[in-house]
């Protein structure tokens, strides 16, 4: 049961602190919805959380082990349960799209390299791209190289998912396509905190949805609390705008 | 002029003379080669030590842009008399050449450094990202990522280089290490005009330059094409 907790989590970029204090539960199967507006440190709950920007306060805990961000092996053995995926995708320019894929379950994981290209090329499969295996970033469309970038954190056979805004560089009609892949990924069990602005999708998939603005939480609950009746005002004024869009 | 030549041609290409000039090609090249050899060893590995952020080390990190700014910065001339002067100091009985090969390695390793800094820092950071939350150590996210994307940035400079730099070796004649350029003074004292001298010698530093630069042209050429990349 890989369960994340996280408390008083703060995180700062030089002097300017982005996280304030950020208490939140993963459990085994939860999708987990983080929602706000622009500029409000989402994408730094997930950068810190993998140490990308380490915190500078708090705890995070996974299956009761205590996360130390200051020492590499606590840290290595942290990225080997979580896997990112990020918005602008991320992917190595320098690789094929199998070779995106394999690179870390091969190099990294040392896993033998034809269970590690069968299991590569059945998520690619997956997630419709099976017939790009020998394309490199750069020849792909956005949504294209966003589900490549979902099939190479999902190679590391990750205990939960970490998703940052993974629609928000799409062209409108690509968006459905990534959507689709995480749905299935929901229905499956896989264990996900989802930054999005796709309100309807976060609505759909979440178990619970997280409303954050200014490094803080400002609110939580079940997805239909949160969009149709939010208590606070910052949430309610949000919601408001974001769903008259 | 050109009759002149034609009949000092035949003694001026004796024997000894060839071999003396080939001697001397040979210390050329071979400072050339040392020189760029180990300085791309040790410029990567000071461009290495520069992506490292442990305390620990740390001081040699500072050690290391310290050098880089510093040879960068000083003429080769200067770098080959201090390391003149520090073998007299110390009391090595180092032969001439090894004070000129010293010399060249530490140049070389100063501008190389930068050179392949910038090239790693011509990649995307967020292919960083990707590679540490993915559990890649700095040497493995190197060896798969920032250099097979850093080095279509390094070679022309790092070739520009290597060319200046074949040239430069010229300074070791300063202190007495027969190369080319020492041998067109001694062959120029010893009568043989000038223009057939500097100009014998002209042929010779060319003709170990040009196949540097074809092979610069042609590593940048397969490492463009290894990729049809769309534009
Ligand atoms: N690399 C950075 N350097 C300095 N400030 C940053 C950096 N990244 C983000 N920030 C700042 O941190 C705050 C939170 O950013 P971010 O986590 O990206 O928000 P969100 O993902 O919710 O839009 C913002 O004020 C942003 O300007
Ligand atoms: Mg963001």
């Amino acid at each position: 049961m890989p369960r994340l907790v996280i408390a008083g989590l703060e995180a700062c970029y030089g002097s300017l602190k982005v996280l304030d204090g950020i208490d939140l539960d993963v459990a085994s199967g939860d999708v987990i919805g983080l929602i706000g507006p622009s500029g409000s440190g989402k994408s730094t709950i997930l950068r810190s959380l993998v140490g990308l920007t380490p915190p500078t306060a708090g705890s995070v805990e996974i299956d009761g082990d205590n996360v130390d961000y200051k020492d590499a092996a606590s840290v290595a053995r942290l990225r080997d349960r979580l896997a990112i995926v990020f918005q602008q995708y991320n992917l190595f320019q320098n690789m094929s799209v199998l070779q995106n894929v394999m690179i870390a379950p091969t190099k990294i994981k040392k896993r033998p390299s034809a269970e590690v290209e069968e299991e590569a090329r059945a998520l690619l499969a997956k997630v419709g791209l099976g017939d790009k295996l020998d394309r490199y970033p750069d020849e792909l469309s956005g949504g294209q190289q966003q589900r490549v970038a979902i099939a190479r954190a999902l190679a590391l056979r990750p205990e939960i998912l970490l998703l940052d805004e993974v629609t928000a560089a799409l062209d409108p009609e690509l968006v459905s396509e990534v959507l689709d892949t995480i749905r299935v990924l929901a229905r499956e069990g896989m264990t996900m905190l989802i930054v999005s602005h796709e309100m309807g999708f976060i609505r759909e998939v979440s178990r619970e949805v997280v409303f954050m603005d200014a490094g803080r939480i400002v609110e939580r609950g079940p997805p239909s609390r949160i969009f149709d009746a939010p208590t606070e005002p910052r949430t309610r004024d949000f919601v408001s705008k974001i769903l008259r869009h | 002029m050109w009759e002149r030549l034609v009949e000092e041609a035949p003694s001026f290409f004796s024997y000894y003379n060839v071999i003396f000039l080939l001697k001397a090609a040979l210390a050329t090249v071979a400072l050339s080669a040392i020189g760029c050899l180990l300085g791309v060893l040790f410029g990567t590995l000071l461009a290495l030590l520069r992506l490292t952020s442990a305390a620990v080390v740390a001081p040699f990190r500072w050690l290391g842009i310290l050098y880089t700014e510093i040879f960068r910065r000083i003429p080769f001339l200067v770098t080959l008399m201090l390391v003149f002067f520090a073998v007299q100091l110390s009391g090595n009985d180092l032969p001439m050449f090894g004070v000129a090969a010293v010399s060249v390695t530490l140049i070389a390793s100063a501008f190389l450094a930068e050179i392949v800094r910038a090239g790693f820092e011509s990649v995307h950071r967020n292919q960083w990202d990707a590679a540490a939350a993915m559990n890649f150590g700095m040497l493995d996210t190197v060896r798969y990522v920032i250099l097979p994307q850093a080095w279509r940035i390094i070679l022309p400079p790092a070739f520009g280089f290597f060319v200046l730099f074949i040239k430069d070796t010229a300074l070791a004649s300063q202190i007495g290490v027969i190369e080319l350029t020492f041998a067109g003074k001694v062959l120029n004292n010893k009568g043989f005009s000038a223009v057939l001298v500097f100009g014998t010698i002209l042929v010779a530093y060319f003709s170990v330059s040009w196949p540097l630069s074809r092979l610069g042209k042609h590593l940048e050429f397969r490492l463009a094409s290894s990729r049809h990349r769309r534009s």
